[in-house]
């Protein structure tokens, strides 16, 4: 008991009583945030890279299914990223298909990837898993370049249309763009808050704990080791369409090993296993090459060394806490409880 | 006897490669008993545990659970049967929270499907707050509701072990198997886990239990068997057992043999 009332006092637990009490008036502050920060700073540059860290905030969620709660360490994300890239564009460019319909048809084609590399991946775990999903990668950025008749090879797509709403093009000059992304983001964020919260979110982080006690309660691995591929290559294909639009260009190297340890790095610096993480880490890692170009080269040291600090310091991620609060309960559940609780007071006076 | 046993085991066998580690076991269990299986170590008491849970597979013999053969069926149809487990070494969720983890033993009781759960329905809200709520009334009844928003990782050896049987008890099953749950415990310890093993005895539940505390075993067992080698060697009432030369013989490495040699 004393254990708890110490945590009580605990920066954490105040910081995050604070949040939760003022949950409401926070959503609307960043909303209101989000929606005007365009037109405060009508700045391109500036607007591209907020726009890029978005994108690369559901990267992070997206990987962050299958390594933050099913704890199956992927290093070859940028190939889902291509999936979807690479589909919704060649749909929009050869097939004059409009973007919303692109970016559907690229996460069901990562989607049924995602199984198809989730099936013989299912018996593999720990590193064994993340050589083959490295393997996986570059076999993407393979066909990529040599299936030239679709893909069109190392020259890459060009001329990505932006997407289009009611006849308007959304571009990143009238802003169109970054509120379609913020919104896409912010159904991503929500569908992984839901998800985290419900049995299935429940079933993934069992795994991640322990997979024959997890056998043990019932629970289907097979179906929940691939549900977690397949969420997560649906989440980072959508990404990548979003991508693809914003730079208006994607060729096999758009998607090397680079990007698919810079969204591990985004989960592993955020913090594994937590929705706020992700931002954090698309945040720090995509402004961090922006705001030290005074570096030169030097600027990838600094990268470096952000990572080997963090991990000797504060390996959980820089938001990795488990939350100090208490199990949040429902309405309908704490109004049940009470009644519970008054009955077994009368029953005893 | 046979016909209306609650779990009803015949003749299992399992083998490694040539070497054979339960031979020919063979055990009955009625509604409502404590029955424990006892042997030196690596007798073969847990590889029985991981055949009746669908971690191993039977190689002979058959196991019949409440009228049905379960034997080599998928562990998730066992659990669903109404047969959950324990762990010799404590295996909860550790980075979950206490009622977490009993969430997640109600996992095959909880209906809703993915869609309901992503968008919100009156069925996945009124399901989840009906798990809830059920979750909290179990871990009143263990003792652990105070406990409920620790992490598991938090909570003393003792609370561990009983939230392990809340989560196999949150499955909805009715015969419970626990592998040496006084195993680490002091005798204070061990004590309250027998009260609490009573317990589920009066409230209905089945338990079979693997355990190499004496004390507990002579206790609260109605009956006993006893393996050796992976061979049963005998079975009885606990007095029984406790006076059993080949048990004693078992347990203390033959020294009767020897004796009578010279």
């Amino acid at each position: 008991m004393t254990n708890t009332k110490m945590e009580k006092h605990s920066f954490l637990y105040q910081f995050e009583s604070f949040i939760s009490k003022n949950q409401k008036l926070l959503l609307i502050l960043l909303a209101a945030v989000l929606c005007l920060l365009p037109k405060g700073v009508n700045n391109q540059y500036f607007l591209t890279v907020i726009v890029k860290m978005a994108v690369y905030a559901m990267f992070g969620l997206g990987l962050n299914i299958l390594t933050g709660y099913t704890g199956l360490v992927s290093l070859g994300h940028a190939g889902f990223v291509a999936i979807g890239a690479y589909t919704a564009s060649l749909c929009a460019v050869k097939l004059g298909l409009s973007f919303f319909p692109s970016m559907l048809l690229g996460m069901v084609a990562a989607g049924l990837v995602g199984i198809l590399l989730g099936l013989p991946t299912l018996r593999l775990t720990g590193t064994y898993l993340s050589i083959v999903t490295l393997g996986f990668g570059e076999i993407i950025k393979m066909i990529a370049m040599n299936w030239s008749p679709v893909t069109n090879g190392t020259l890459g797509v060009k001329n990505i249309p932006k997407p289009a709403v009611f006849g308007m093009k959304l571009t990143i000059a009238n802003h169109g763009l970054y509120y379609l992304v913020m919104i896409i983001l912010v159904v991503c964020t929500v569908f992984c808050l839901v998800l985290v919260k419900s049995k299935t979110g429940r079933a993934l982080q069992a795994i991640k704990g322990d997979e024959l006690a997890s056998v043990m309660m019932g629970i289907n691995i097979t179906y929940y080791k691939i549900l977690a591929f397949v969420l997560s290559a649906c989440i980072c294909a959508a990404a990548g369409a979003l991508y693809a639009t914003l730079i208006g260009y994607v060729d096999p190297n758009t998607f090397n090993f680079d990007v698919s340890t810079l969204i591990l790095s985004i989960v592993i610096l955020g913090g594994m296993g937590t929705i706020r993480g992700m931002f954090l880490g698309a945040a720090i890692l995509i402004a961090l090459p922006e705001v030290s170009r005074f570096l030169m080269v030097y600027r990838f040291v600094l990268y470096g060394v952000i990572l080997v600090v963090m991990m000797r310091f504060r390996p959980q991620g820089i938001l990795g806490w488990k939350s100090q609060l208490p199990y949040k309960l429902s309405r309908q559940v704490m109004e049940r409880l009470k009644m519970a609780e008054t009955e077994e007071a009368g029953d005893n006076g | 006897m046979a016909d209306n046993a609650y779990l009803s085991v015949k003749g299992i066998t399992k083998r490694f490669g040539g070497i054979v580690a339960v031979e020919q076991v063979s055990f009955e269990i009625n509604k409502g008993e404590v029955v424990s299986i006892i042997g030196p170590n690596g007798a073969g008491k847990t590889t029985v545990f991981n055949m009746l849970t669908g971690v191993y597979q039977v190689d002979e013999g058959t196991v019949v659970f409440n009228g049905e053969e379960i034997q080599n069926k998928k562990p998730k149809h066992i659990v669903m049967a109404g047969m959950s487990r324990t762990f010799q070494n404590i295996r909860l969720f550790q980075d979950m929270r206490v009622i977490e983890n009993v969430l997640i033993g109600a996992h095959i009781k909880t209906s809703y499907s993915f869609l309901d759960s992503t968008f919100r329905t009156a069925r996945y809200r009124k399901e989840e707050d009906e798990k809830v709520l059920q979750a909290i009334e179990l871990l009143k009844s263990v003792g652990l509701e105070h406990r409920k928003d620790d992490y598991a990782s938090n909570l003393p050896y003792g609370d561990q072990r009983k939230l392990e049987i809340a989560r196999a008890i949150a499955t909805g099953a009715g015969l419970l198997l626990l592998d040496e749950p006084a195993a680490g415990m002091n005798p204070k310890e061990s004590e309250e886990l027998m009260l609490f093993i009573r317990s589920l005895k009066q409230k209905g539940y089945t338990v079979l239990l693997i355990e190499h505390d004496m004390s507990v075993v002579m206790n609260i067992s109605d009956r006993i068997y006893v393996i050796d080698h992976g061979k049963p060697i005998a079975q009885g009432l606990p007095v029984e057992i406790a006076n059993n030369e080949r048990v004693i013989e078992a347990y203390l490495g033959g020294v009767h043999k020897d004796a009578e040699d010279k």
